[in-house]
């Protein structure tokens, strides 16, 4: 079904990171704006300056609440960033930032916001160079939006693409998923449940540098943000034109994610994270790079969880826990919490 | 996690996988209908079919509460939305929902209608305390198990004088849609029922007695992790083998023959029968659905507002009317995965966490292109 444009309307569901995002995506912003750096379909684009790769990769942030366990949406907005950049295996350098500030905003906020930008962009290594700011109308905003571009520079001999991935590769995952997703649902105004669980918003440019050493020919690379792991593996799965097989004994998963999940009937899998990723790699580098992702603070419970296969339909599917079979489908429309 | 990994334990489920493949007849062919949408879902989100051997065959039921709501009544909601001054308040699972001219909730939000997804109906009356000034209305959907929370919110907002808060009542009745089932004409064919667990912890299993005897159909009450469905599985088969058509509680954990009688008792106080309702799939069945009694009439939405939208005829192709009746599976429909995906849904079952169709589409489709 392609997109209506002539009578639809933006819903909350464009805005998922699931089909209907990548729907409202390939049907109108890449009908006008299409080129060879978009067409490649990743999160972020490499061009050739003076003779270096560059990368470069923007992000924008509107999250409520503003601050969360673990987090707030100016830490979030320098890490997600960040980690579009660094998932290219470029070095993230430099940071752009524009604000859009709803009339009758807090200025102790905006500093509480502008300050863990600062110490995020110096734990990540990155300058914020640029900026702009604009003012709403009280009503017109929610608080604060955040975008933010980064710019890197790629090491030579770095070949890293949604597209790259092949059957036979090995899927790792860096650590437990559903940890932001969740943390923000906890703090839902009309939500609040009490748990112990923190986002995982982080930098993972260093994480990404020390796996690259380990083992330089990685595949692909993606952070599982919105949409959560199951959506980015598809979306790896359509780039690549292959399959996946998992095993969901082997994800991780925090007992206190699959609770939440369990009482709001949602499935982690589709959880957002923000300080997590995925690495594909050929099955005999796939120990060597587990290895050196555990060795790293960020990537502890990192985990090898399936393998990608030939499938001309593209699906990703899964070996439960239980001893059977499903697909892991795309995220459609939002994940709502059902009724009983 | 306790109590939940115990329920979802590989080796327990080969353990009853290998009973049933024993003593389930090779010469005959067992078509058990899981009657709730939850038990669908279990089945295809844990690949519970994998562990039964080929003669064993899961029916899908009518036991999901938003694909049995005819789009008529999502088009009265929808209508409340946007009378003036109006907050409508739905759980999330409707807010997909195709209604009359294929629109949806979420649809009539973008559109500038102030809906609200909601988690439980305190949440409905928190908005009519911090919202003095407009009207909050509660989608109120949902077998038995969602009615008694409905009851406590009308009787919690006489206690606070909220004036401004009502529901638009649309409780329906587990036992009439099994009467409907096992009354279909032609006849569904099947063996045995797996019942609904969560709505028999508050109805009880007694309910379900007269249906077995009469129809002579086994229904064993079936909780919703898998090792409840593969035991539920197991424990219908047997008695189909020794051919004793009775009401068995897998669920014993949760339902007792009762029920809660102070829930039963709640519901009585707040609702009473209504004599017709509208089934999607199902049709007219009488004194299948709860209303609000007269003496809660000023929380009653359709006595508040004028709700009156005109029945609307499914699309002739979607197949979710055969589906709900267990006559049909989602393959059977030919719109299923071409024109009718979640992102643009033909009808409910597609798109409610509890459809059939959302199970085949996002659990199940392997086994298309297989």
């Amino acid at each position: 079904m392609k997109l209506n444009i002539k009578t639809g309307k933006v819903d909350m569901s464009h805005g998922s990171g699931g089909r209907a995002s990548a729907k409202l995506i390939s049907d109108l912003f890449m009908k006008h704006l299409n080129n060879e750096f978009l067409a490649k379909g990743n999160d972020s684009a490499c061009f050739d300056v003076a003779g270096k790769r560059m990368v470069m990769s923007t992000d924008a942030h509107v999250i409520s609440p503003l601050f969360f366990p673990g987090g707030d949406i100016g830490s979030l907005a320098v890490h997600g960033t960040v980690n579009d950049v660094a998932m290219s295996g470029a070095r993230p350098l430099y940071l752009s930032a524009s604000f859009i500030l709803e009339e009758g905003f807090p200025l102790s906020d905006l500093e509480r916001i502008v300050i863990s930008m600062s110490n995020a962009a110096k734990a990540a290594g990155v300058s914020v160079i640029c900026g702009d700011t604009k003012v709403v109308e009280k009503g017109k905003g929610d608080g604060v939006f955040i975008s933010t571009t980064g710019v890197g520079v790629l090491p030579e001999g770095i070949d890293i693409s949604g597209d790259l991935a092949r059957p036979g590769d090995a899927i790792l995952i860096s650590g437990s998923i559903g940890d932001h997703g969740i943390a923000i649902l906890s703090k839902r105004e009309n939500l609040e449940f009490e748990t112990t669980i923190e986002s995982d918003s982080a930098a993972l440019n260093d994480l990404v540098t020390e796996m690259i050493k380990a083992v330089p020919s990685i595949h692909c690379l993606r952070d599982p943000t919105r949409g959560g792991l199951a959506t980015t593996l598809n979306e790896i799965a359509l780039q690549s034109a292959v399959g996946m097989q998992l095993n969901e004994a082997a994800i991780p998963v925090k007992p206190q994610v699959a609770a939440a999940c369990e009482l709001l009937g949602l499935d982690p899998l589709y959880i957002a994270n923000e300080g997590k990723l995925v690495a594909i790699c050929a099955t005999e580098n796939a120990d060597r790079l587990l290895a050196a992702m555990r060795e790293h603070p960020l990537a502890r419970d990192a985990a090898i969880i399936g393998q990608v296969v030939k499938d001309e339909h593209h699906l990703v599917q899964m070996q439960t826990r239980f001893g059977g079979q499903r697909m892991v489908d795309w995220l459609a429309g939002e994940q709502l919490p059902r009724i009983c | 996690m306790k109590y939940i990994d115990e329920f979802r334990d590989q080796q327990q489920a080969q353990a009853i996988a290998n009973i049933i493949a024993l003593e389930a007849k090779s010469d005959r062919h067992y078509r058990l209908m899981e009657f709730c949408g939850g038990h669908t879902h279990a089945i295809y989100r844990y690949g519970v079919q994998d562990l039964m051997p080929d003669n064993v065959e899961f029916v899908h039921g009518p036991g999901c509460p938003v694909c049995v709501l005819p789009v008529g009544r999502i088009d009265e909601a929808m209508q409340l939305a946007q009378e003036q001054g109006v907050i409508l308040c739905t759980y999330g699972d409707m807010m997909r929902v195709p209604a009359g001219n294929r629109r949806s909730l979420m649809q009539a939000k973008a559109d500038g209608a102030d809906i609200r997804m909601v988690y439980s109906t305190q949440d409905a009356l928190k908005i009519a305390r911090d919202n003095p000034n407009q009207q909050i209305v509660f989608f109120a959907i949902g077998f038995e198990t969602t009615t008694p929370p409905t009851g406590v919110a009308i009787k919690q907002a006489r206690a606070e004088g909220l004036t401004n808060f009502s529901v638009f009542c649309n409780h329906v009745l587990t036992p009439a849609a099994l009467g409907a089932i096992l009354n279909a004409e032609p006849p569904v064919d099947i063996d045995a029922l797996l019942g609904p667990s969560h709505v028999s912890t508050i109805i009880g299993s007694h309910p379900y007695e007269k249906f077995a005897q009469q129809y002579g159909k086994p229904i064993v009450i079936a909780g919703f992790e898998p090792l409840d469905v593969m035991q539920s599985v197991l424990m219908a088969i047997r008695l189909l083998n020794k051919d004793r058509s009775v009401v068995e509680n897998e669920y014993s954990r949760a339902v007792t023959r009762d029920g809660n009688i102070k829930a039963q008792a709640l519901v009585k106080e707040v609702f009473e029968i209504r004599e017709n309702f509208e089934w999607r799939g199902l049709g007219l069945i009488s004194n299948s659905a709860l209303k609000i009694r007269p003496d809660f009439a000023e929380f009653d939405a359709e006595k508040r507002f004028t709700v009156s939208a005109q029945p609307v005829v499914d699309i002739k192709a979607c197949e979710c009317p055969a589906i709900l009746r267990g006559q049909k599976k989602p393959l059977d429909c030919k719109l299923f995965g071409t024109v009718c995906t979640p992102e643009n849904p033909m009808g409910s079952c597609m798109v409610s966490s509890e459809g059939a169709c959302a199970a085949y589409w996002r659990y199940g489709r392997l086994r298309v292109v297989a």
